[in-house]
C-alpha cells in the first residue's frame, strides 16, 4: 500500500517533467500552474507514505537508505511549495520536479529498502538530527536549482542568445536574493542538524563527522564571501551547485555506513 | 446574409497606396455607396479594411469605387487613377472571420505578434458602433474575434520579446534587475537614441537618472527632460561604482571604457550587476568589457540581434496561433449555422440565422 503512495506521486513528478519538456519543445513555457499543482499532489501522495511508513516503523522513517532518499525528495518538494511561488520563482517547479523524480525514482528501483530485522528503538535527538538534516539538505538542494536557473539565465544574457525560456526564468537579481536566502535557511536547519547529531547519545564515527563539517564549512565559506563581496553571484551559484553535490554524496555515505554497520 | 471583407495592406499594398486610402474614406460612406446591411472601416497605418454583412452580394469593384470617390475628393490623392489600385483582397464568408481573427492577434501585422493593431480594431468597432453602422453580425464577429486575440496572446509565446533596439535594452535590463525603480542609469552622450532609451526607463520606473555630455548645457537639456542630474564629463567614470544601467553613445573616436579602467571600480560592486548599453557607432565600450563578471554588453548589433532573436520566437508561434484561430473559425461558423439567432439574448441584437449564409458563402 505504502509504496502504491509512492508510485501515485512519482508519477505527479513525472508528469511535470513531462509538461515542462512539452512546453519547452513547443515553446510555450508556462508550466508554472501545472507544475505547482502536480508538485503539490505529488508532495501529498508523499506526506502520506512518510506518515504510513513512520507508524510501521514507530519513529521518524529515516531508517535506511531508501527511506533518507523519499525524506530528502520529500523536503526539497515541501521548500519548493513553501519558496517557489513566494519569491515568485515561476519556473522553479520545472527545474524540482526533475531533481524529484530523479531521487525518488531511484530509491524506488534501487534494492536500498532494507527493512531492520528488529524494531529500531526511537531516540528523539536521533530523529530530530536526521530530519532536520535531511530538510536543510532540501534547502541546499533548492538553493543548487536557483543556482542552476541563474548560471542558464547569466549565460543567455552574456552570450545575447535569448531562448524562449529566457523570458520565463526570474530576474537575476531575484534569482540572487533567492539563493541568498536558501543558503541561510539550509546552513541554519543544517547548524542545528550537526548540533543535536552531538546529543544523539550514540558514538559518532569521525569520517562522518569530519565529512559533515567540511560540508558546514563549505556552506559558511559561501556564504560569507557572498556577505563580504568577495565571490561573485556567478561563483555562488556555481558553488550551490558543488555544495549539494558534495552533501549528497556525504548524506548517501552516512546512510549506507549506517545500513552497513547494522546489517547483521 | 453574406459576410465579407475588402482591404488592402502591407502585403499587398505599398505605404503610398494605403495612405491613400487610410483615413479618407468613412463607414458611413461605404454603406451609403456600396450598399451594404453593416460596414465597418479598419484603417491602420499598414492596413485598410472594410468588413461588411449584406444581403446581396457587393462587388469589390463597388467597394473599391467608393473608396476612391471618397479618396478623389480631396486633394492628396486627386492623382490617383481607378486602374492604377492595386487589387484589393476580399474575403468572404468564413475566411473573412479567419481574416479578422489573424488580424486582431496581430498573426497578419507587419511585426508578428503586435498588440496595437487589436486597440485599434476595438476603436474602429467602437467607432461603426456609435454610428450604428456596426449591427448584429458584426458585432458578434468582432467581440468574438476580440476573445480570440486574447486567447492567442495568453496561450502562446507570439508577443513574447521585443522587437525594437529601445524596447529591447528596457526589456533585458528588467531580465536582470527586475523592478527598475530602485536601479540607477547613466546617460552618457546626449543623443536622440539615449533620449529615447532613457524616457522608456523611466517609463518602466527608474527615477535616478544621470546624465553626462561634453557640453554640459546639453546635459542639463537632456536632464530636464527626461527628470534627471547633470553631471560633468570628467566625473562619469566615477559614476560607475554606482550606478546599474549605463547607455552611452558619444561620438568619441576610441573606447571610453575598457576592462582595464572598469575592473578596479567593479571590486566595489561584486554583487550588483551593471548591464552597458552601448548605441555608439564607433562603439563607445570595448567588447572585452562583456568577459568581465556582472557586466552584460549590449551594442547596437546585439540589441538588434535580439529584436531579430524575439521576432523569429514570434514567427514560430503562428502555427499555434493559427490552430487557436482555426478552433474559433469553426466555432464561430458553427454557431451561425445552428441558428443562435434566437433572441435569446436580449442585450445582443438577434444573429439572423440564414442558412444561406453556411450554404452559398461559407
Amino acid at each position: 500500500m505504502d509504496r502504491t503512495l509512492l508510485i501515485i506521486s512519482t508519477v505527479c513528478f513525472l508528469a511535470a517533467v513531462v509538461h515542462s519538456v512539452i512546453e519547452l519543445r513547443a515553446g510555450v513555457f508556462r508550466p508554472m500552474r501545472f507544475n505547482f499543482f502536480a508538485v503539490g499532489l505529488g508532495f501529498i501522495f508523499q506526506t502520506a507514505f512518510l506518515s504510513i511508513r513512520g507508524h510501521s516503523v514507530g519513529r521518524c522513517p529515516l531508517t535506511n537508505l531508501f527511506e533518507v532518499f523519499i525524506f530528502l525528495a520529500w523536503s526539497v518538494a515541501l521548500i519548493y511549495m513553501l519558496v517557489g511561488p513566494a519569491y515568485r520563482l515561476s519556473l522553479m517547479g520545472a527545474f524540482t520536479a526533475p531533481l524529484v523524480l530523479l531521487i525518488q525514482g531511484f530509491a524506488l528501483i534501487a534494492p536500498i529498502d532494507i527493512r531492520h530485522p528488529a524494531r529500531v528503538p526511537a531516540n528523539p535527538w536521533l530523529e530530530f538530527h536526521a530530519s532536520i538534516s535531511t530538510v536543510a539538505y532540501g534547502a541546499f538542494a533548492l538553493a543548487c536549482i536557483a543556482g542552476v536557473m541563474y548560471l542558464v539565465q547569466e549565460r543567455q544574457l552574456k552570450t545575447h542568445q535569448l531562448h524562449s525560456i529566457f523570458y520565463h526564468l526570474p530576474p537575476l537579481t531575484d534569482l540572487f536574493a533567492a539563493i541568498t536566502r536558501l543558503l541561510w535557511w539550509g546552513f541554519v536547519l543544517y547548524t542545528f542538524g550537526i548540533v543535536s547529531g552531538f546529543f544523539t547519545g550514540q558514538p559518532l564515527p569521525r569520517v562522518q563527522v569530519v565529512a559533515a563539517i567540511a560540508v558546514w564549512l563549505l556552506y559558511a565559506a559561501i556564504l560569507q564571501g557572498q556577505h563580504l563581496r568577495r565571490i561573485a553571484p556567478k561563483r555562488v551559484a556555481a558553488l550551490c551547485i558543488v555544495g549539494f553535490s558534495a552533501a549528497l554524496t556525504l548524506l548517501w555515505g552516512i546512510t549506507f555506513a549506517a545500513q552497513m554497520s547494522s546489517m547483521p | 446574409m453574406n459576410l465579407f471583407c475588402v482591404g488592402l495592406s502591407h502585403h499587398t499594398a505599398n505605404v503610398e497606396t494605403r495612405e491613400r486610402f487610410g483615413g479618407h474614406a468613412e463607414t458611413d460612406c461605404v454603406l451609403r455607396n456600396a450598399g451594404c446591411t453593416e460596414a465597418l472601416l479598419l484603417a491602420t497605418c499598414n492596413r485598410v479594411e472594410v468588413y461588411g454583412a449584406s444581403e446581396k452580394r457587393v462587388s469589390t469593384d463597388e467597394i473599391t469605387r467608393c473608396l476612391m470617390r471618397e479618396s478623389e475628393n480631396t486633394s492628396a490623392v486627386g492623382d490617383l487613377r481607378y486602374s492604377e489600385v492595386p487589387p484589393f483582397y476580399r474575403y468572404e464568408g468564413a475566411k473573412c472571420v479567419q481574416h479578422l481573427f489573424r488580424v486582431a492577434s496581430g498573426v497578419d501585422s507587419m511585426v508578428v505578434g503586435e498588440t496595437e493593431v487589436l486597440g485599434q480594431t476595438k476603436k474602429a468597432y467602437e467607432k461603426a458602433r456609435a454610428s450604428g453602422a456596426a449591427g448584429p453580425y458584426l458585432h458578434r464577429m468582432f467581440q468574438r474575434a476580440f476573445r480570440v486575440a486574447k486567447q492567442v496572446r495568453t496561450h502562446t509565446e507570439i508577443t513574447r520579446g521585443s522587437v525594437s533596439v529601445g524596447s529591447v535594452a528596457v526589456d533585458l535590463a528588467q531580465r536582470i534587475f527586475g523592478h527598475l525603480s530602485n536601479c540607477k542609469v547613466l546617460v552618457l552622450g546626449a543623443g536622440e537614441t539615449s533620449e529615447r532609451t532613457a524616457r522608456a526607463l523611466v517609463s518602466r520606473g527608474v527615477s535616478d537618472l544621470r546624465v553626462s555630455n561634453r557640453s554640459i548645457d546639453r546635459a542639463h537639456d537632456l536632464a530636464r527632460l527626461v527628470g534627471g542630474d547633470a553631471i560633468p564629463f570628467d566625473e562619469w567614470p566615477e559614476q560607475c561604482r554606482e550606478i546599474d544601467i549605463l547607455i552611452t553613445s558619444t561620438s568619441s573616436e576610441t573606447p571610453l571604457l575598457t576592462p582595464e579602467n572598469l575592473a578596479p571600480m567593479l571590486r566595489d560592486r561584486i554583487d550588483r550587476p551593471l548591464f552597458i548599453i552601448d548605441i555608439a557607432v564607433p562603439r563607445d565600450v570595448a567588447p572585452a568589457v562583456n568577459e568581465l563578471d556582472g557586466v552584460y554588453l549590449y551594442d547596437i548589433d546585439s540589441l538588434q540581434s535580439v529584436a531579430e532573436q524575439s521576432l523569429a520566437l514570434r514567427r514560430q508561434q503562428i502555427a499555434a496561433a493559427e490552430a487557436i484561430i482555426a478552433e474559433h473559425v469553426a466555432d464561430f461558423v458553427d454557431s451561425i449555422s445552428r441558428g443562435l439567432n434566437r433572441a435569446s439574448q436580449p442585450s445582443e441584437p438577434p444573429f439572423v440565422g440564414d442558412s444561406s449564409l453556411r450554404t452559398s458563402e461559407l
